[in-house]
C-alpha cells in the first residue's frame, strides 16, 4: 500500500489531475477565476523552488524575491526587444536569474546561519532600492516596466508579424496559443508547475537531495569526513533561484508588467512564510502555503459588509447581523489581521506546518478505522521531514 | 472556444457532462481580445434583462494610504447610493448637464465590489483582474498613487474595461502613459506648478533660491520638473535638487546640507508619510526661523492632502501648497456633497473622496448619454465632456489626453483652526485658464477604442 | 568643513537611534536565542504609548463650531488647560518626556506576558518557526493599533522649549549656520544613557553577571543550580522596555503610525548581525558605524560620484563586513550559525 502510494508516476498522476482540475474544485471557494488560478500556480512554482534550498539544506534565504523580479524584468525586456513569444522570454528569465543566483549565492554561501540570511537580505534590498530609483532607465522605477507600441521586437519584425493597433499580446508561437489571457495563462502555468514539481520530486529523491539533507542535519560532520559542501549548496541555491526566475518570467508572460516592489523584502519574506506555513521540507507544503496566502490576499481582502450579508443570508436576521459584526474586522481591510493570526495558530499548534496537520488527520482516520497499529504518515517522502521536525520539538 | 482550452481534461476523460455544463456557464469569462468583433458583445456586457450592474472600487485598504483609501470607499458608497436614488442625491442635484435619473444606470441598479491595492502595482492589478474576471465589473475606479494608477490603467486598456482614476497627481497618468480607457479627474503636477506660480511671485517676489527634496520615483520627478519650470520662469534660481529614497523615515541627513547651501526656499516634492516626516523634521531643524539672503526662509509643499496634513500637526501652519478640492468651498456642488457626506459619515470628505465620487457620477452619466455600456461609446461620451456643478467650477474632460481641466486651489496650512477639520485655508482659486497646457507637451498615445 | 561636522553629528544622532533599537534585539538574541520579528512592533508600541499618553492628557472639552451644520466640528480645549490653566498646558507640552513613566510599566508588562505566554514555548523550536510566530504577532499588534488609531501618522510634538534648534556652531565658535535640533541632541544623550545603563546593569550587578554567564554557557550555569530561565524572562522584559523607550522618544522625530515598526525591522536586524550575533558592544558599534556611514553617503558630493549610494550604503557595508569578518564586528563563534 505504502509503496504504491509513494511511486512517482502515481504521485505525478494525482498531482496533475488535482492541478489541472483546479478551476472546477476551487469553484465553491470563489477562487476559480483565471488571475487567481495563475497566481496559485506561479507562486506555487516559486515556493516549490524555494523549498529546494530551504527545505533540503535549511539555509534560510531572505532575498529570493530578487530572482523573481529579475526574471520578470528579463521577460518583459525580451517582449520589448525580441518577440512576444513567451518561450524565449521564460528561458532567458531563467538564465539571467540563474546567473544572478550564482553570483549572490557564491558570496552569501561563504557564511551560514543568520549571517547567510542577512547577506541575502542585503543583496535583495540593494537590488530593490536600485531598481526603484537609479536603475529606472532599465526598470521604469515605481511605475514598472511596461510594453509600448513603439517597442522594436526585432525577431517579430524579422518574422514579419504585423504591428496592429494597440499592444500585442504574449503568445506561444503565434498560433499554438494566441494569447496568454484568462484560462490559457492558467493552463500554461499549470503545466509548468507540474514539470517543476516533477523535477523537485526527483531532486528530493536523488542522491543529490540526500546529500543536501545530510548538510542540513549536520554540516560539521559532513565537513570532517572530507566532504566539500559548498558546491552542493551553491547548486541548490542556483536551482531555486532559477525556479524563482521561472516564476517571474511566467508572471510577466501572463501580465507583461514588472515592478520593483516584486523584489522588496516583504516579497522575499512572503515566500518564506508560504514555505513554513505549508510545511518546510515537504513536497506539497510550500504549494499549499502559497495557495493559502494568495487566497487571503485576493479573496479575504475583497469581502466587505455587503458580501458578508450575502454569505450569512441563511441565518435569521439577528444572527446574520451578529455574524457580520463579528467577522467584519477580520476580512476586507482586516485581512492582514487574519493572516497574522493564522501564522501564529499554525506555527504554535502545528510545528511542521499544515502538512503536519494533514498527516495527523490521516493518522487519526487510520486509527479510527483500525488500519495499521500506529499513526503512520500516509507517504513518507511527502511527509518525513515535517514529522521528524514535529518530533524534535 | 472553451473546448480548446481544456484539452488535457477532455483527453483524460475527467470531465463529466455536468462539469462541462458548468464550464460552459462560465463561457462569458473566456472572452478574449477579439471580443469586440462581435458587435456590442463586450467583456462583462450585462444581459438585456439583468437588473443590476457591478462597479469595482479598488482602493488601498492596508499600508500607508489606508485611511485615504477608506475615505475613497466612503465616497464610492455614497455615489452608488445617490445613483440608485437613495439619500439626498448630493451632487446629482447640482451636476449639469446631467442625464442621470436616480434609478441606477440605464435602468439597472448599481452594485459594487471592493478590493485592496496595498499601494502596490502587482496587488492592484491582481485585485482589478479579480473584479473583471470574477465579479464582472464594467468600470474600475480608485487608487491613491500614480504608480498604481498607471499600472491599473494599462491593464484596463488591455481588458477593455474603463478606468476612472482616483487620486493620482503624476503628469504621466495622462501624459506619456495615457490610455484610451483611462480618465483622470484629479489635477497634476504641471497644473500645480502653473497654479502656484502667481501666488509665489506675489508672496515671495522674483529673487529666490530654491532647494528641492524629491521623492525618488516617477511622481516625484514629474513634480520637481514642473515646479522647477514654474519657479525658474519667475526668475528664481534652483540651487540644488536632491533625490530622497521613498519611505526614508528619517530625512535629517538630507536636511543638514540645506542649512549651508545659500538657498532660502525649500520645496518638498514628497507625499503622504514622506511629506509628514520631511516637513516635521525640516521645521525641527529651524529652517522656518532662519533668515537667508535677507529673507525669511520658506518651505513649500506643492501637493497637499488634508488627511495626511493632520499628521504634520502644527508644522504645517503657514505653508503654501495646492489641492484639487477642499470641503470649505462654497459653490453649490461642493456644499451639496459636503452636506450629504457629512450627514452620512459625520466628517467632511477629503479631496480623494471628492474625486472618486465625481468620477463615479461621471461614468454613470456617460453611460446614460451613450445609451449603452459599450465602452467605446461611453469613452466617446466622456471625451470632451463639459460640465459644471461638481466643485472646481466649469470643467472639461479633454479628449486628447483624458485629463480634466478645472480650477485649482492654492491653500495654506491654517494657523488658527476653528475646528479639527479646519486645517487648510484657501488662498486662491486659480481659474482653469491659468493652468491649461497643450496636450502634446507630454507625448504618449491613447491607443485604440476597440481592443 | 562645516558640512562634515554637521554630517558627523547627524551620523551620531542616527547611530544612537539604530544602536538603541538594535540593543533590545540583541538582548533577546543573545540571552534567549530567539529571533524576535516582533521587535519592530514593540518599538511601534512604545511610540503609541506616547501617543496614548498625549491623547489622555488632551481629553478635551468640545465647543461646537456652529458655522458648520453638516457634521460635528469642534474646537477642542483640553480639560487640563481648563482646570489648571498654564500649568495644564505645560504638562501637555511635556507629554512625550513624561510618557516615559507610562511606557516603562506598560512595556515591562507586555514583555513579560509575551515571554511567558508565547516566546517561552519557542526556545527549542527552529529559528524559522520563531520568525513565523513573531512575525504573525507583529502583524496582529500592528492591526490592533490600526484599529484604534487609524493608518495616518499622528503628530506627537516635543516640548516647545526644545522644539527648535540649538546653535551648535555658535557655541563652539564656528559657523553660525551650524544648528541642530534640540530634540535630536536629547535623543542622542538619551540613547547613550540607556545603553550605558544596560551595560552597567549587566556588568556590575549579580543579576547581570548571571545573565552574562548564561549567555556564554547556559548549561553550566544551570548545572550550578541557578534558575537562568527566570532571569531571562526579566531580560526579555528589559529588552521590551528598551524598545518601547526608543519608540516613545522617537515620536517627535517621526510622527508614529501603525507601520513604523516594520520599517525599522530590517534595519535593526542588519545592525545586530553586522555587530555580531549576541554581542551587545557589537550592536552598539554597528549602530553608530552604519548611522555615520549613512549620513556621509547622503552628502551631495558623495552622491555626485556614486549615484544612489545613500539608498544602499547600509546593505553594502553589511555585505562587506560579513564577507570580511565571518561573525560580524564582534560576534562569538557558534552563535546562530547552525
Amino acid at each position: 500500500m505504502k509503496k504504491i502510494l509513494s511511486s512517482t508516476p502515481l504521485i505525478m498522476l494525482i498531482f496533475s489531475v488535482v492541478v489541472l482540475s483546479a478551476p472546477i474544485w476551487l469553484a465553491p471557494l470563489g477562487a476559480n477565476y483565471p488571475d487567481l488560478l495563475q497566481k496559485f500556480a506561479i507562486f506555487g512554482i516559486f515556493a516549490v523552488g524555494y523549498n529546494i534550498l530551504f527545505g533540503l539544506t535549511g539555509y534560510l534565504s531572505f532575498g529570493h524575491a530578487t530572482f523573481l523580479g529579475i526574471g520578470s524584468y528579463t521577460a518583459v525586456w525580451s517582449f520589448k526587444l525580441l518577440t512576444m513569444n513567451i518561450l524565449p522570454a521564460i528561458i532567458l528569465a531563467m538564465i539571467v536569474s540563474g546567473v544572478f543566483a550564482l553570483v549572490i549565492g557564491f558570496l552569501s554561501l561563504r557564511r551560514s546561519g543568520i549571517y547567510f540570511s542577512i547577506l541575502t537580505l542585503a543583496f535583495a534590498q540593494m537590488a530593490y532600492s536600485l531598481a526603484y530609483s537609479v536603475l529606472t532607465p532599465i526598470t521604469n522605477g515605481e511605475t514598472g516596466l511596461q510594453l509600448t507600441q513603439q517597442d522594436p521586437r526585432y525577431l517579430d519584425a524579422i518574422a514579419g508579424i504585423p504591428v496592429k493597433d494597440g499592444l500585442p499580446s504574449t503568445n506561444l508561437f503565434g498560433t499554438l496559443i494566441k494569447s496568454m489571457d484568462g484560462y490559457f495563462g492558467f493552463y500554461v502555468a499549470a503545466v509548468v508547475l507540474i514539470v517543476a514539481f516533477y523535477i523537485s520530486l526527483k531532486i528530493f529523491r536523488s542522491p543529490f537531495g540526500m546529500k543536501l539533507r545530510a548538510i542540513k542535519s549536520n554540516q560539521t560532520r559532513m565537513k570532517y569526513t572530507g566532504f566539500n559542501t559548498r558546491p552542493y549548496l551553491l547548486t541548490a541555491f542556483v536551482i531555486s533561484g532559477m525556479y524563482a526566475g521561472l516564476a517571474g518570467g511566467l508572471l510577466a508572460s501572463i501580465d507583461p508588467l514588472a515592478g520593483a516592489e516584486r523584489m522588496q523584502w516583504t516579497a522575499s519574506g512572503e515566500v518564506v512564510l508560504m514555505t513554513i506555513l505549508g510545511g518546510v521540507g515537504t513536497l506539497i507544503g510550500p504549494l499549499l502555503g502559497a495557495t493559502i496566502i494568495k487566497y487571503f490576499e485576493n479573496i479575504f481582502s475583497a469581502l466587505n459588509s455587503n458580501e458578508l450579508h450575502k454569505i450569512f443570508d441563511f441565518l435569521p436576521e439577528g444572527m446574520e447581523n451578529f455574524m457580520v459584526t463579528v467577522v467584519g474586522p477580520f476580512v476586507g481591510e482586516g485581512w492582514h489581521l487574519t493572516l497574522g493570526l493564522v501564522f501564529m495558530i499554525v506555527v504554535i499548534f502545528l510545528p511542521g506546518g499544515i502538512m503536519q496537520g494533514i498527516s495527523h488527520l490521516f493518522g487519526f482516520i487510520k486509527r479510527i478505522f483500525g488500519m495499521g497499529d500506529k499513526p503512520a504518515p500516509v507517504d513518507d517522502t511527502v511527509n518525513n521531514d515535517s514529522v521528524s521536525k514535529g518530533g524534535a520539538s | 472556444m472553451s473546448n480548446d482550452k481544456t484539452p488535457t481534461l477532455d483527453r483524460r476523460g475527467f470531465l463529466k457532462a455536468s462539469v462541462a455544463t458548468s464550464m460552459a456557464a462560465t463561457a462569458p469569462m473566456f472572452f478574449m481580445k477579439d471580443a469586440f468583433a462581435k458587435g456590442e458583445a463586450f467583456r462583462n456586457s450585462p444581459k438585456a434583462d439583468a437588473k443590476t450592474i457591478t462597479l469595482g472600487f479598488n482602493v488601498p485598504q492596508t499600508g500607508a494610504y489606508a485611511d485615504e483609501g477608506a475615505d475613497e470607499l466612503r465616497a464610492f458608497k455614497l455615489a452608488v447610493k445617490h445613483l440608485n436614488g437613495e439619500g439626498d442625491g448630493g451632487m446629482m442635484n447640482t451636476f449639469k448637464p446631467s442625464a442621470l435619473k436616480g434609478n441606477g444606470v440605464l435602468g439597472k441598479k448599481v452594485e459594487f465590489v471592493t478590493g485592496d491595492t496595498q499601494t502596490k502595482s502587482d496587488a492592484a492589478r491582481a485585485s482589478a483582474k479579480r473584479m473583471i474576471e470574477k465579479d464582472g465589473v464594467l468600470m474600475i475606479s480608485g487608487g491613491s498613487s500614480s504608480g498604481v494608477a498607471i499600472a491599473v490603467q494599462g491593464l484596463c486598456q488591455e481588458m477593455g474595461t474603463i478606468f476612472m482614476a482616483g487620486l493620482t497627481h503624476s503628469n504621466d497618468t495622462t501624459g506619456k502613459d495615457k490610455r484610451r480607457y483611462g480618465f483622470r479627474h484629479f489635477f497634476n503636477a504641471k497644473m500645480t506648478g502653473s497654479a502656484l506660480g502667481p501666488v509665489l511671485k506675489e508672496e515671495m517676489g522674483t529673487e529666490r533660491k530654491t532647494y528641492h527634496l524629491t521623492s525618488d520615483y516617477t511622481w516625484g520627478w514629474t513634480q520637481e520638473e514642473s515646479i522647477k519650470e514654474t519657479t525658474e520662469g519667475l526668475g528664481w534660481k534652483t540651487v540644488k535638487t536632491v533625490k530622497t529614497p521613498v519611505g526614508a523615515g528619517d530625512f535629517s541627513q538630507y536636511i543638514t546640507p540645506i542649512l549651508n547651501s545659500g538657498a532660502d526656499t525649500l520645496i518638498l516634492n514628497h507625499y503622504g508619510k514622506d511629506m509628514i516626516n520631511s516637513l516635521t523634521q525640516s521645521v525641527q531643524f529651524g529652517l522656518r526661523d532662519k533668515q537667508v539672503n535677507g529673507k525669511n526662509f520658506e518651505i513649500i509643499v506643492p501637493l497637499y492632502s488634508r488627511l495626511m496634513a493632520q499628521g504634520a500637526g502644527k508644522n504645517l501652519q503657514g505653508i503654501l501648497g495646492t489641492t484639487n478640492w477642499n470641503w470649505a468651498l462654497t459653490d453649490d456642488g461642493s456644499k451639496a456633497f459636503v452636506k450629504s457626506f457629512g450627514k452620512e459619515y459625520g466628517n467632511p470628505p477629503s479631496q480623494a473622496a471628492h474625486t472618486c465620487y465625481v468620477q463615479t457620477l461621471l461614468y454613470a452619466n456617460a453611460c446614460e448619454v451613450a445609451g449603452t455600456f459599450y465602452p467605446p461609446e461611453v469613452i466617446k461620451a466622456l471625451e470632451g465632456f463639459k460640465f459644471d456643478g461638481m466643485g472646481n467650477g466649469k470643467t472639461e474632460y479633454r479628449a486628447e489626453d483624458h485629463q480634466c481641466f478645472k480650477d485649482v486651489l492654492v491653500v495654506r496650512g491654517n494657523d488658527k483652526p476653528t475646528s479639527q477639520f479646519d486645517l487648510l485655508k484657501i488662498v486662491k482659486e486659480v481659474p482653469r485658464s491659468a493652468v491649461e497646457y497643450e496636450a502634446k507637451v507630454f507625448g504618449g498615445d491613447l491607443g485604440p477604442y476597440k481592443v | 568643513m562645516d558640512a562634515i561636522l554637521i554630517q558627523l553629528l547627524n551620523g551620531l544622532d542616527k547611530g544612537g537611534a539604530y544602536a538603541l533599537i538594535a540593543l533590545g534585539l540583541t538582548l533577546t538574541f543573545g540571552t534567549l536565542g530567539v529571533v524576535n520579528f516582533a521587535h519592530g512592533a514593540l518599538f511601534m508600541l512604545g511610540a503609541f504609548c506616547a501617543v496614548l499618553f498625549n491623547k489622555v492628557l488632551t481629553i478635551s472639552a468640545k465647543v461646537k463650531d456652529e458655522s458648520i451644520t453638516f457634521f460635528d466640528a469642534y474646537k477642542e480645549t483640553p480639560y487640563l488647560e481648563l482646570w489648571w490653566g498654564d500649568t495644564g498646558a505645560t504638562i501637555i507640552d511635556y507629554s512625550v518626556p513624561l510618557s516615559i513613566l507610562f511606557v516603562i510599566p506598560i512595556m515591562l508588562l507586555v514583555g513579560v506576558i509575551m515571554e511567558r505566554g508565547l516566546i517561552k514555548h519557542f526556545y527549542k523550536r527552529e529559528h524559522a518557526d520563531q520568525i513565523l510566530v513573531t512575525f504573525g504577532l507583529a502583524i496582529v499588534i500592528q492591526e490592533i493599533i490600526r484599529h484604534f488609531f487609524g493608518a495616518n501618522p499622528i503628530p506627537t510634538p516635543a516640548p516647545d522649549v526644545v522644539a527648535g534648534s540649538a546653535a551648535v556652531g555658535a557655541f563652539f565658535g564656528l559657523n553660525e549656520n551650524l544648528v541642530y535640533p534640540w530634540w535630536r541632541l536629547i535623543y542622542l544623550a538619551f540613547s547613550l544613557s540607556i545603553i550605558g545603563a544596560v551595560f552597567a546593569f549587566l556588568k556590575y550587578t549579580t543579576f547581570g553577571m548571571v545573565v552574562r554567564a548564561g549567555m556564554a554557557d547556559r548549561e553550566t550555569v544551570e548545572l550550578l543550580g541557578i534558575n537562568v530561565q527566570k532571569r531571562f524572562t526579566i531580560v526579555f522584559g528589559i529588552a521590551t522596555v528598551v524598545a518601547g523607550l526608543a519608540g516613545a522618544m522617537y515620536a517627535p522625530i517621526l510622527p508614529p503610525d501603525y507601520h513604523m515598526g516594520m520599517d525599522f525591522l530590517v534595519l535593526s536586524f542588519v545592525v545586530v548581525v553586522v555587530g555580531g550575533m549576541g554581542s551587545l558592544p557589537g550592536a552598539v558599534a554597528a549602530g553608530f558605524l552604519l548611522g555615520l556611514l549613512q549620513s556621509f553617503a547622503s552628502m551631495n558630493e558623495v552622491k555626485a560620484i556614486f549615484p544612489g549610494i545613500d539608498q544602499i550604503i547600509i546593505y553594502l557595508v553589511a555585505v562587506v563586513i560579513l564577507l570580511v569578518r565571518p561573525r560580524g564586528l564582534m560576534g562569538r563563534e557558534g552563535v546562530f550559525e547552525d
